[in-house]
């Protein structure tokens, strides 16, 4: 019996420790219905489609089924009401069968033999959607995309009749795509309804009948596919005109700082992340990078910072090769970083503000001879740092992990540019910071541009990357799309060149 | 529904940490004196039999000092191992192969050397002993990943069965009547002691000036602060360009030696021979696991673990032989109050509340 014919969620909203990831957020689809979700990343789609299958409850809204108001407090009652989600990461036990890791979130799995039942319609779902998987293999002798059919057929003997896809091309080559595709057509004949997230514009105008755009939580456009094309989908998904809050003063370039020449860098997969990209920074500019994270900014950003091994190419500084030479060889030669994940790498959560004050520079014979920490100096300079640059901190006493994120990341951008390194790599430096914070980094940012430094800004955040840079690369599947100055007009096509279509 | 909720706790003050000393330690004694309670005797008696056992008398004392010793050494390297979260479970091992080592200098040297010669070489063969097998767990960790729970653990086995193999073969005595022990050490490679004591000053003197270099070593100097931060956190330690493989090579090759110096002062300062390892040791290196972890892996606090868990070794002989309790006991004792200074650190660092119900909208 079908379940479900047509679903509303009406008036979502959602917060996260005061960051809205959803705000007043409505969809709808009904049956035989391919629907997009389509937005930059962190724009909101994936908390929208957990808090249908019941990962996250909405602070306010309702969703209707059949134009019945429902209520799901966890995925089982979603999975009840009909619901299936196949998240982007594989929910699989490798170890485990196919057969083994359906039946164990199957509700009517006998105490003993559970695979045993379960068999039978595994093979029977297996046949009708062609997915040709056989029950008794392990799941980690399969493919990415065998795995993904694996999740589909979970959710279908779960009895979903919506069935919610989570980015699954991300892991796919596009043969297999192009297989899911047809797979997904085959559904939708069946009248399956099908919420498909995504932020390639391509894979949208293929599949769906239609999408909604989400930019910051907020719904910012809806259409059938039929009446759009890639251009303004990206203009939706981008969607605004550029707005410039802080002034930037025009300035000169002077000399070049860093020399990136045709650099690979292989991820921790062992393929290949950034393959062959050149660029050059200059003192008095910023350069960004702009894209959808996972396209290689982060292993070039490592590479540059010696935490990853360049494969092939050249990285060298005011003339000198760094290429491959240890962290902190490339720190002491001139390039500071204020790091991605800021808990993660930037600081010792455990340790003093005014020890993670002197982090990368306690090797300096400013703070210790080859034995001792001279702790005086080191907290004198820690003193300097909380007031230069506005951490708000009880004292300097405190363990840093009791600082709020803001005041993390305003340490670690002190510090790193409290020895005026030649170059400064930021990686999302605003991401997840308040406005406050935000604005006074990025006024820090372009200070450095003023006093003759270079900055080399890795960043998602598009408004962040046309208020601060000089020159703007979009980077994509590990290469450059396209190097433009700031004032260049073909920006307005920034996002086709994120999504792969355009190369400048 | 009832409901766990786990927050984090921001706001430790010292006060804090101490109230979570006082409450693990009274939960510990509480969950032993069932233990007692099952086997017949009176808790508060045993309890109180411990102690006084230990530190009632002259006699306990001297005796609480002398199994202090090598709990302060070994206590102390692992207190430096724990910090840079390389868990050494193998000190008991590397106490062993440092009194293997240092009893070979002293039976093969001693009777050419005076003791001002003789007595340093042992106590540095018996470093080098310990540091030897505290480094391939090190090794085998950086190199291939191999966990060190697992390898030191495992290489105490080997250790131990290596030492047997000695002292029934190679090693037999020929003074010793067909007794599975080596000779006795001639006297230039004994450490003496304080009269009327089992003390052997020497390894005190030097445990306690260790512990106090170590910690300064902690506190003060540029390798302390880079093992601070790797325990902390070693991607941040990776990310600021400190050498993880050097320093986590050092601070195995200290904390080995340290229990190596601490065979050394078992072999040549109590026993005077070898014979099986369970009498040279009798579970230091794992006693010593609790008190680095009682001292919150403070070097200078080791010394008062140290003494403190010592106490409860010398009350267990105690009680042992004025209850009739069998000598698993202190063991027991010992894990127990592990268990509860571990969750009493969770504790600390966690915030815990029990909710009822669900927020709903």
């Amino acid at each position: 019996m079908k379940k479900i014919n047509n679903l509303e969620m009406i008036d979502i909203s959602k917060s996260f420790q005061n960051v809205m990831a959803n705000t007043g957020v409505n969809v709808s689809i009904g049956e035989g219905e391919i629907l997009g979700l389509l937005g930059e990343n962190g724009a909101g789609k994936t908390t929208l489609m957990n808090i249908l299958y019941g990962l996250y409850q909405p602070d306010s809204g309702t969703i209707r089924i059949n134009g019945k108001d429902i209520s799901i407090h966890s995925p089982a009652d979603s999975r009840r009401q009909g619901i299936g989600m196949v998240h982007q990461h594989f929910m699989l036990i490798p170890n485990h069968s196919v057969a083994e890791n359906i039946a164990l979130g199957y509700e009517m799995t006998p105490l003993l033999f559970p695979q045993r039942k379960i068999k039978d319609s595994i093979v029977a779902y297996s046949k009708k959607f062609n997915f040709d998987i056989d029950p008794s293999r392990s799941v980690w002798q399969l493919s990415a995309g065998e795995q993904q059919r694996v999740e589909i057929i979970k959710a279908l003997i779960n009895g979903a009749d919506l069935l919610i896809l989570d980015e699954p091309t991300s892991v796919l080559t596009s043969q297999e795509t192009q297989d899911l595709f047809q797979n997904l057509r085959e559904m939708k004949a069946e009248g399956h309804l099908i919420i498909l997230i995504s932020h390639k514009l391509d894979e949208i105008l293929e599949i769906c009948d239609r999408v909604t755009v989400l930019q910051k939580g907020r719904i910012v456009g809806e259409a059938q596919t039929t009446d759009v094309d890639k251009k303004s989908l990206a203009r939706m998904m981008i969607g605004r005109d550029i707005i410039f809050q802080i002034e930037k003063e025009p300035m000169e370039r002077s000399d070049k700082v860093v020399t990136i020449d045709n650099v690979m860098v292989k991820n921790d997969k062992d393929l290949e992340a950034v393959k062959g990209i050149s660029f050059d920074i200059y003192r008095n500019e910023i350069f960004g990078i702009a894209g959808v994270s996972g396209n290689g900014q982060r292993e070039l950003v490592e590479a540059i910072t010696g935490l990853r091994p360049v494969e092939s190419g050249k990285i060298s500084i005011d003339g000198n090769d760094i290429t491959n030479e240890s962290v902190r060889c490339i720190y002491n030669s001139g390039i500071a970083h204020v790091p991605e994940e800021r808990i993660k790498f930037g600081i010792a959560p455990g340790l003093c503000l005014y020890d993670n004050a002197i982090l990368k520079q306690h090797h300096k014979p400013k703070y210790s001879n080859k034995l001792f920490l001279a702790y005086s100096k080191i907290k004198q300079h820690a003193q300097n740092l909380v007031s230069d640059f506005k951490v708000l901190a009880p004292s300097i006493n405190v363990q840093t992990k009791n600082l709020s994120g803001g005041n993390i990341q305003k340490l670690i951008l002190g510090r790193e540019i409290s020895e005026d390194p030649a170059l400064l790599v930021a990686s999302h430096p605003t991401y997840g910071l308040d406005v406050g914070a935000t604005e006074y980094l990025r006024k820090q940012l372009l200070k450095r541009r003023r006093e003759g430094g270079a900055v080399l800004l890795v960043s998602e955040d598009l408004e962040e990357i046309f208020e601060l840079c000089d020159r703007i690369a979009v980077m994509f599947q590990g290469e450059f799309m396209g190097i433009l100055n700031s004032d260049d007009s073909r920006l307005k096509d920034i996002g086709l060149m994120m999504a792969g279509s355009l190369r400048l | 529904m009832l409901k766990l909720r786990v927050t984090d706790r921001i706001d430790i003050l010292p006060r804090h940490s101490l109230l979570s000393l006082v409450f693990s330690l009274a939960a510990g004694l509480l969950a032993i004196s069932v233990i007692f309670l099952f086997s017949g005797v009176n808790p508060l008696y045993a309890i109180f039999k411990i102690f006084s056992g230990s530190f009632g008398s002259l006699y306990g004392l001297k005796e609480t000092i002398t199994k202090a010793i090598p709990l302060i050494l070994i206590g102390g390297g692992l207190a430096a191992a724990f910090r840079a979260k390389f868990w050494n479970i193998g000190a008991e091992s590397q106490l062993l192969l440092g009194s293997i080592f240092g009893t070979w200098v002293g039976l093969n040297w001693g009777p050419h050397l005076p003791w001002p010669v003789i007595v340093p070489l042992m106590f540095l063969a018996g470093f080098v002993g310990g540091a030897i097998w505290g480094l391939i767990p090190a090794i085998l960790k950086i190199r291939f990943s191999i966990n060190e729970v697992i390898s030191t653990l495992m290489l105490n086995y080997i250790c131990n069965e290596f030492m047997k193999l000695l002292i029934v073969g190679p090693w037999r005595g020929k003074t010793k009547h067909g007794f599975p022990y080596t000779d006795d050490l001639p006297l230039s490679a004994t450490l003496s002691v304080i009269p009327g004591s089992r003390i052997h000053y020497a390894t005190l003197i030097i445990a306690v000036v260790t512990v106090i270099l170590l910690g300064i070593a902690i506190y003060k100097t540029r390798f302390g602060y880079e093992v601070r931060v790797i325990g902390e956190n070693p991607d941040a330690a990776r990310y600021s360009g400190i050498d993880f493989f050097k320093t986590t090579l050092v601070i195995m090759v200290i904390s080995g030696g340290m229990a190596g110096l601490a065979g050394v002062g078992e072999a040549a300062g109590i026993h005077h021979y070898l014979s099986y390892p369970e009498s040279i040791s009798s579970g230091y290196g794992y006693t010593a696991i609790i008190v680095a972890w009682l001292a919150k892996l403070n070097p200078f606090y080791v010394i008062l673990s140290a003494l403190f868990f010592a106490g409860i070794l010398v009350g267990g002989d105690a009680i042992q032989i004025s209850l009739g309790l069998p000598a698993a006991t202190v063991q027991v004792f010992n894990g127990t109050l592990l268990v509860f200074l571990i969750m009493g650190d969770f504790f600390l660092k966690n915030r815990v509340a029990l909710q009822w119900g669900l927020k709903r909208n």
